[in-house]
């Protein structure tokens, strides 16, 4: 189910302006690894590099190799839909497709390229992805009902129920809960936990106890100044990044000396 | 809290008065508009409602039978302009939005929008002297090798003035509103709501087809009703390039086609006195009623799935 992602010196450009530069990291298979660093930094951009979203935005390209078992999403011959497809994404503002139900919203993922399901099997991923997302027992009994009715927390594990339906390989998250309140808050960050069984969980935050509470490996993106690059400072197991980080900036970063 | 707000009152300022007076004015303005047209139609209506073919020389039986054909043509072909311009409206918009590089949207955009400033005159003279005679051989073909359909039985018309050609016009015409309203629609799509849909691996049609075309799904129904609003109502193209006769039709390429209530009250009034101009006053009143009732049920269709909307 879960890959190794492996990024190997990575730019990232917006036409002309090179947002991100020279990102090298590993990512182990199922884990958690949290990105921090203060706004701007380019922590956002790198992680829609990782399943080609960055590519929406026109303008936007990439130098460099991303690896997910040794196969390179960059290779010219790679379709993004396919690359999207095994890694999924949560953004950091609830998303569900208003128009669809509760349930459409988990299936539209799978229902994507013409794939057909039987209905028994629709209603038993439906069942299986919403427990998976610690969601089932809040709207089991109203799943033909819009999913924008639901309260932001329930959105967002609606969105991390679609976004599990596909069965990724690998899970991204782009500040999941920085819409959220502390308790929903709390609800993504222990299924984040049990996610990291299955999945290799990648998540961009800017609350710091909340890398070191739910991330084994901590990444500190920082930039020089406005209009300059951003860079990868540090990358190391997250109770060392806290602890003990080797360069004074993530020091200073971890302390809340700045950012 | 609330005690505080009865005893502070807002300061009377002239600038906020005069604003919040001129739009009552303004608003107000459209009903008494709407009113005014109504009470005419619908005094000048009266007397020709009951009238018979002794009072009013137009009529042959009574009003009923007279309007009714009218009625028909005008639906029939309003109805087949929408047909024929909403999928077409549908896709030009997408590719301005979604599909076209950004220069040739804009450019694309700005054509489209001086298509609407074409008056009807124009349109007319071209369905006359460029589409019917370039377009009749085609309708020869379709009567000899599909005359067993019914809506292309023969005999064909020979002067290719037939309720297609009106339709085909009339689709034209309605065209850039309707593109026009979709594009502004769909480019309102939210962000969040396409990569929702990329994230999760749809290819571009896949993702217009999850989050473009059902947020922009009350706005296609404004655009529709918008353009079936106009082509109900278009009068001097229909009047120019269809050669009509009061009959309930719906073969679409012979040369009896039934006319619509506008293009008949222009082609009749200049001729009609007494009775006979209430007569067509009253047709009038029947196509302002037809209208509204579109508008109403567009407006119901909007609303039956509001929570299923983006606006919540």
């Amino acid at each position: 189910m879960s890959k190794r992602i492996e990024v190997r010196d990575l730019n990232v450009y917006y036409s002309k302006f090179l947002a991100v530069e020279g990102v090298s990291l590993e990512i182990e298979p199922r884990s958690v690894t949290a990105f921090i660093g203060p706004s701007g930094c380019g922590k956002s951009t790198f992680l829609r590099t990782l399943n080609r979203m960055h590519e929406v935005i026109p303008g936007a390209r990439v130098e460099g190799e991303v690896l997910i078992d040794g196969n390179n999403l960059y290779d010219p011959d790679v379709d993004p839909v396919l690359v999207r497809r095994q890694v999924g994404m949560v953004f950091q503002r609830p998303n569900p497709f208003p128009t669809m139900s509760i349930k459409e919203n988990v299936l539209a993922g799978v229902k994507l390229n013409n794939a057909k399901i039987s209905r028994s099997d629709a209603d038993a991923l439906v069942e299986q992805s919403l427990r998976g997302a610690n969601l089932w027992n809040e709207v089991k009994d109203r799943l033909d009902r819009p999913g924008s009715g639901l309260s932001g927390g329930q959105q967002q594990r609606l969105c991390i129920a679609r976004a599990i339906a596909v069965s990724p390989e690998v899970i991204l998250m782009d500040e999941p809960c920085s819409a959220l309140d502390p308790i929903s808050t709390l609800a993504i960050e222990d299924l984040i936990e049990e996610l990291k069984q299955q999945y290799t969980i990648v998540i961009v935050t800017h609350n710091m106890q909340q890398a070191s509470r739910v991330s084994d490996k901590t990444a500190f993106f920082n930039i020089a100044g406005t209009g300059k690059p951003g860079k990868l400072i540090e990358y190391d197991a997250t109770t060392t990044m806290f602890s003990n980080p080797s360069v004074k900036a993530t020091e200073d970063y971890v302390s809340g000396r700045f950012g | 809290m609330s005690s505080a707000a009865t005893t502070i009152k807002a300061k009377q300022r002239p600038g906020d008065r005069v604003f919040s007076g001129s739009a009552v004015f303004a608003g107000s303005m459209i009903l008494v508009t709407l009113a005014a047209v109504a009470i005419f139609l619908i005094v000048q209506s009266i007397p020709a409602l009951f009238a018979t073919s002794d009072e009013a020389s137009i009529l042959t039986t009574n009003f009923w039978d007279y309007v009714l054909p009218l009625l028909f043509g005008t639906i029939w072909a309003a109805a087949l302009a929408l047909l024929m311009a909403l999928p077409v409206s549908i896709g030009i918009a997408l590719f301005i939005s979604h599909y076209a590089p950004r220069r040739l949207a804009s450019v694309l955009g700005y054509i489209v929008d001086l298509l609407a400033a074409v008056p009807s005159v124009v349109f007319g003279l071209w369905g006359i002297g460029v589409l019917a005679p370039a377009i009749q051989p085609v309708y020869s073909w379709l009567v000899t090798n599909l005359g067993w359909f019914p809506l292309f039985a023969g005999p064909v018309s020979g002067t290719g003035r037939t309720i297609l050609t009106a339709a085909v016009v009339l689709a034209v015409m309605v065209l850039p509103i309707m593109t026009a309203i979709c594009r502004e629609v769909f480019l309102q799509t939210p962000v969040l709501h396409e990569e929702a849909a990329l994230a999760l691996g749809a290819t571009r049609w896949e993702m217009i087809r999850m989050s473009v075309l059902p947020f922009g799904r009350s706005g296609i129904i404004s655009a529709s009703v918008l353009g079936l609003g106009r082509a109900l109502g278009e009068t001097m193209a229909v009047a120019m390039v269809l050669s009509a006769s009061g009959v309930i039709s719906f073969q679409l390429l012979t040369s009896v086609n039934p006319s619509t209530i506008a293009a008949n009250i222009a082609l009749s009034f200049p001729e009609a006195y007494g009775l006979n101009v209430n007569v067509l006053i009253a047709t009038g009143l029947i196509l302002f009623v037809v209208t509204f009732a579109v508008n109403a049920f567009a407006r119901w269709i909007v609303s039956r799935r509001k929570e299923f909307s983006g606006a919540n």
